[in-house]
């Protein structure tokens, strides 16, 4: 399973990238591969703070819908607009362009508790 | 968990496998898109070895028949096919089904995998007609190949030409086993059933030919997941989605299959009322406009009042838009109506549409 190094995981499977103090937000492979074809990301346009654990949007497969769960606390600071129209890019590329949302994180401490990339294969028995 | 024939083919092709109805099945192979379009374009297989067989035997088979199935057996001859429904007193819907006519005294009817147990059972409770009832459910392998180009690839491997009507059957050798091919299926185009007995090294060896000659035509195995989005665009009924104990063909739309003039059988008198007097509500397809995927379950609601209820959903892989089906009030049936369904807590105009939501080409 392919897993990039620098980035953090969460039990319901969100990874965090840390740009300074800016989280980028979007979901696994593990992830991606298990719902399958993504027709549809729910975020509200107008959303302004995400708060850790937290649902921010819902995310559409086919076959199934999911929550997208906060892994940190912050302010909204843009939305992956590309995902409007081509939401399968999260099914092709979910560690970069297929990202979801940046915020700007108000708790840098939540980070802590989330995974390393090791940590999280081990979490998902890969 | 039991498993098919086909089990270690699933596997190396990449299948993720599920447990349904008991069985360790592919869900997906690839993606339930890329997989739905080769069976719109192409052709594509489906392991449905899950599926159950019933063999009814006997001087009084087609007797039985028609009192547990709501069609008109009588009208089957040999090597004809007919899409029934079995139902309780009530008119409730015990499972559909399809019924092979096999020979004058010899019947076989095939179950859904979920209901097997319950259907035998209900059988057999129902032969009070002294004809021998054998479940053969495990012994039979079946695959569905489905689309444009199954024709050639099956005419290839059986070395002749299959010229079967639609829910018609005949017998062929293919691999030297003997097959049972009906064009049947469950897709909405031209495809085939093939059932037949055999040890799972004759199922493989059945498997890799078919997908040998279907390599020209860009042959992809196909999982539940786009059988699913197959069967819904095309309106087809999902037992335990659609129909289950609590519904009667009337309302599900089946009257079709419903021969009220065929004579007493298994719920006819509730389901001539039904038809005479109407039903309070009727399934019906939906769609929606925006980018909001009704799903199983989800409420069909009048502003606050909640006044149906949606039994299949999803987003149609080849219109690129949220389709459903579901129950509504009568009055609220007619095509061009305008229902709302509830997704998280807003409510979105879904359109009551015409079936089939894309053409078929069967």
């Amino acid at each position: 399973m392919n897993i990039p190094s620098g980035y953090k995981f969460s039990t319901d499977h969100e990874w965090v990238k840390v740009e300074g103090n800016v989280a980028i937000i979007g979901i696994s492979d593990h992830a991606q591969s298990e719902l399958g074809d993504i027709v549809f990301v729910d975020v509200d346009p107008d959303i302004a703070e995400t708060s850790a654990g937290s649902s921010f949007g819902t995310i559409e497969a086919v076959k199934t819908v999911s929550d997208l769960l906060a892994p940190v606390s912050g302010k909204v600071i843009e939305l992956n607009s590309n995902l409007e129209d081509e939401p399968q890019i999260i099914n092709s590329e979910p560690y970069t362009d297929g990202w979801i949302i940046k915020v700007e994180m108000s708790d840098s401490s939540e980070l802590e508790n989330l995974m390393t990339p090791e940590e999280y294969l081990e979490f998902i028995g890969a | 968990m039991k498993k098919t024939t086909f089990n270690e083919m699933h596997k190396l092709s990449g299948a993720k496998l599920v447990e349904f109805a008991g069985y360790e099945m592919p869900i997906q192979y690839s993606s339930i898109i890329e997989e739905h379009k080769a069976v719109r374009n192409s052709v594509g297989v489906f392991d449905v070895s899950h599926m159950g067989e019933v063999l009814v035997e006997g001087e009084n088979a087609l007797n039985f028949v028609q009192k547990i199935t709501t069609n008109d057996a009588s009208k089957l001859t040999n090597g004809k096919v007919q899409y029934s429904a079995m139902c309780y007193e009530n008119g409730g819907i015990v499972d559909d089904l399809l019924v092979y006519r096999l020979e004058e005294n010899k019947f076989m009817l095939v179950i859904n995998a979920s209901n097997i147990q319950k259907d035998f059972e209900w059988m057999q409770k129902n032969n009070n007609y002294g004809v021998s009832l054998k479940n053969e459910s495990d012994e039979y392998s079946l695959l569905a190949i489905q689309g444009r180009n199954s024709k050639p690839i099956l005419e290839k491997l059986v070395g002749k030409e299959i010229d079967l009507k639609y829910y018609t059957f005949s017998f062929y050798q293919l691999n030297g086993i003997d097959c049972l091919i009906s064009r049947t299926g469950y897709t909405g185009e031209l495809g085939y059933e093939v059932y037949f007995k055999g040890n799972i090294e004759q199922a493989e060896k059945m498997w890799k030919s078919i997908f040998d000659e279907g390599k020209q035509y860009g042959i992809k195995p196909i999982g539940l997941g786009a059988r699913d989005t197959l069967r819904l665009e095309m309106g087809y009924c999902l037992y335990g989605n659609d129909i289950d104990e609590t519904t009667n063909p009337i309302e599900a739309n089946l009257g079709w299959i419903t021969k009220l003039n065929k004579g007493e059988f298994n719920g006819s008198e509730v389901l001539n009322n039904a038809k005479k007097n109407g039903t309070t509500r009727k399934l019906v397809p939906l769609i929606i406009q925006e980018k909001a995927f009704p799903r199983h379950g989800y409420e069909i609601v009048d502003g606050e009042t909640v006044i149906g209820v949606v039994t299949s959903g999803t987003v149609s892989p080849i219109l690129e838009k949220p389709i459903a089906m579901g129950y509504v009030p009568t009055e609220k049936s007619s095509i061009g109506s305008e229902v709302e369904i509830k997704i998280r807590n807003k409510n979105y105009k879904a359109i009551v549409t015409k079936l089939p939501f894309v053409e078929t080409n069967i």
